[in-house]
């Protein structure tokens, strides 16, 4: 009896100690004398990100004791179920971090601060008009705007088992020298012996990877006429996905075990030199140089080179919310947390690119350690991912890109049925986003 | 000691299946508790070993000094505890009322009750939320506690009403004949009957409380209500990508509180299925 006294009595007190340490939103007016808060929504998951996102808002929140920014750690599975919920019931946090393929929607849908007037020269200046370019969007009535900075990109490598490419004496690329395709395909095939593959596709998610290497050869998926927008697979298209296709059926010098794995899953095995190359975003290295065992020599590549070295970017963005009680405010806190010192901070701890030229020029992220030299070299040949303009590419991505790529790479049908797939299905899809 | 023998023999595939079934079950257990204590290296091997080789505490450490492990443990046991007692509370007298008055009222409400299980969460979470935020609801721990109640209690409702009718009414006639009020036959006579189904309730909807991700997603927003499941989404990153031992430490530490529950449950829910089972 005693102890159920106890535990009941101990549920209360929890209870009380836990109901009552729920706190109001940010978004709620300040009243005179008390500060401004300012809820900031961040998606920083790796541990050196996590520090130095928080580390950022404590120095923030140290010298100006007149606007408190609360850090919120969100997740990137369900960031856009939770914004959703939120913009709609009109709670959503000040500011918010998020990808520049998500900003596209909750702009026409008005629920994005247009940030073009907001934006502070110097901030504006850092950063190359490219990675402005994938944050500007039609806000749904016709007029484009600036809905978030971007501030972290990402671009596609090639990380590779340094004795097996030094065994295959094929040349090293650099970012000044890289690779064709074609000379990528040889030196795959030549690193195809003894049990170990040359290359690795994991195309779980086939999407977005296939679609920024498509740039390669100025496949752009997308074509606007006359104001409506359709999906295009020709020749130019076709390439990159012809040539994967190969490598995984003709030339089989790419791993089948991996080609329904997450992009991190084949990890395992390329420590166990199973093959040898894996094509991943910069972001990769850092499990690589976290979870590779002792004596394991790693070398990150630079992107390959089709008809250009272009690819198509993506960045992280912060946006502010249309219903945010205090726009300036979020501006201001923006414009600390992204500039050049931070950003490189911020870069550092993800393992991605900053846009800002500044932090591009720092020494940290521009060292030979862990590939960091190619890595950052890598941000010249990022231009604006056409796809990300387009209303409605989640659900062509989702209910049509994925299984058609997937069902591809598979070899279970020819690139012209997935050409006619991708086409036909995607442009009902698209068709509803245009009416 | 012959016989003994024997029937240790004839028991031995029993007890092999048995523990293959232990095995099983606590396959998951103990392969988080191997992965919470390998280095990054070891996790990342192409073959798994059972046992960490270095064993480390680096994990917890990372997971504990990150995230507020304790505090969201506190905070989804709290939930949990309330909205499966209230739960229970409200579903045991209309699950009475459904078993013992047959109705075309009643064939509606249980009908509907089954209907209500097939709409989607994603569906009803818009105007859900906006009905919380006018009611000063949305970020808070009540606000979730109504929520996880409104959601388990059809379910509640559907298993409890199934345990009231295996209850023979004749046995409340039979306590009505020696004089006994209705209230007196429910209490005296049918509750102690209903424990193991009010106790398996009980689980059920602790369970879905303890592991509801979506609505405390969306209602919470605030870091110092944040609940179990939120916390342990912050160790994966996109596409899938995991920290996966800070993950499995505190996968692991947010198992403790529910397996404490079930060892103080579980007796009860054994002495009730107990109940009855013998004559005399």
């Amino acid at each position: 009896m005693r102890m159920k006294s106890a535990l009941a009595a101990a549920a209360i007190v929890a209870l009380a100690a836990a109901c009552g340490s729920g706190g109001g939103g940010g978004d709620e007016a300040a009243k005179p004398g008390e500060p401004v808060k300012l809820n900031f929504l961040s998606l920083a998951w790796q541990k050196e990100s996590l520090a130095a996102n928080k580390q950022l808002v404590e120095e923030w929140n140290k010298a100006n004791p007149g606007i408190q920014v609360t850090y919120v750690q969100g997740s990137w599975d369900n960031v856009n179920d939770q914004l959703v919920t939120q913009f709609a019931g009109g709670s959503a946090p000040d500011v918010i971090h998020n990808d520049s393929p998500a900003l596209a929607g909750f702009a026409a849908d008005g629920y994005l601060l247009d940030l073009s007037d907001k934006l502070p020269a110097d901030l504006k200046a850092d950063i190359p008009q490219p990675a402005w370019d994938t944050v500007t969007f039609d806000d749904g009535k016709g007029k484009q705007g600036v809905y978030g900075v971007p501030f972290l990109q990402e671009s596609q490598v090639i990380i590779a088992n340094k004795k097996l490419l030094d065994a295959a004496g094929v040349r090293v690329p650099t970012p000044g020298q890289p690779w064709t395709w074609d000379e990528f395909s040889e030196a795959a095939k030549k690193m195809t012996k003894d049990g170990t593959f040359g290359v690795a596709w994991p195309m779980k998610s086939p999407v977005n990877k296939t679609l920024n290497l498509a740039l390669n050869f100025g496949g752009t998926f997308f074509q606007t006429a006359e104001g409506k927008t359709t999906v295009k697979v020709g020749p130019e298209e076709k390439e990159v996905l012809q040539r994967i296709h190969d490598q995984l059926h003709k030339d089989k010098s790419a791993d089948p075990a991996a080609l329904g794995q997450g992009t991190a899953d084949p990890l395992p095995a390329f420590y166990k030199g199973k093959f040898a190359m894996l094509p991943a975003g910069v972001y990769l290295r850092q499990q690589v140089a976290e979870q590779a065992p002792d004596g394991f020599e790693w070398v990150t590549l630079p992107p390959l080179k089709g008809t250009t070295t272009q690819q198509g970017a993506v960045s992280q963005t912060l946006s502010i919310a249309q219903d945010s009680k205090h726009p300036d405010e979020a501006m201001k806190f923006i414009s600390f947390f992204l500039n050049g010192p931070n950003q490189a901070k911020l870069a550092k701890g993800d393992w991605l690119l900053p846009t800002s030229v500044k932090a591009a020029a720092d020494p940290s992220i521009t060292t030979k350690e862990d590939g960091w030299d190619v890595a950052t070299a890598s941000a010249k040949d990022l231009v604006v991912a056409p796809f990300l303009k387009v209303n409605g590419f989640d659900e062509w991505k989702s209910k049509v890109a994925t299984p058609v790529l997937q069902e591809y790479y598979a070899n279970k049908i020819t690139i012209d049925e997935a050409a006619k797939r991708l086409v036909e299905d995607g442009n009902q899809v698209l068709e509803r986003y245009q009416r | 000691m012959n016989g003994k023998k024997a029937g240790g023999v004839r028991r031995a595939p029993q007890y092999l299946a048995l523990a293959a079934y232990i095995v099983f079950l606590a396959f998951p257990l103990v392969w988080l508790l191997s992965t919470a204590l390998k280095t990054p290296q070891e996790m990342a091997q192409a073959d798994p070993t059972w046992i960490p080789r270095e064993p480390t505490l680096a994990n917890f450490a990372d997971a504990f000094g990150e995230q507020d492990l304790v505090g969201a443990a506190t905070r989804s046991l709290v939930v949990a505890l309330l909205a499966s007692v209230i739960t229970v509370v409200i579903a045991l007298p209309a699950a009475y009322a459904m078993a013992r008055y047959r109705s075309l009222v009643n064939r509606i409400a249980i009908g509907w009750v089954l209907v209500s299980q097939v709409f989607p969460f994603i569906l009803i979470i818009i105007p859900l939320f906006m009905i919380l935020r006018d009611m000063d609801l949305v970020n808070t721990l009540p606000g979730l506690v109504i929520v996880h109640v409104t959601f388990t209690l059809p379910f509640a409702l559907w298993m409890l009403q199934g345990y009231v009718r295996a209850v023979p009414p004749e046995l409340e006639e039979a306590a009505a004949v020696d004089g006994a009020t209705r209230l007196r036959s429910i209490t005296s006579v049918v509750a102690p009957l209903l424990a193991p189904g009010v106790v398996a309730t009980l689980l059920f909807a602790f369970i879905s409380s303890w592991n509801e991700f979506l609505f405390a997603l969306v209602i919470l927003q605030d870091p110092d209500v944040m609940t179990l499941p939120l916390t342990l989404a912050r160790f994966v990153g996109p596409e899938g990508v995991a920290r996966l031992g800070p993950l499995a430490a505190a996968s692991l530490m947010a198992t403790i509180p529910s397996l404490i529950f079930f060892a103080i449950i579980q007796r009860r829910l054994k002495s009730g299925l107990m109940a009855g089972a013998v004559k005399g």
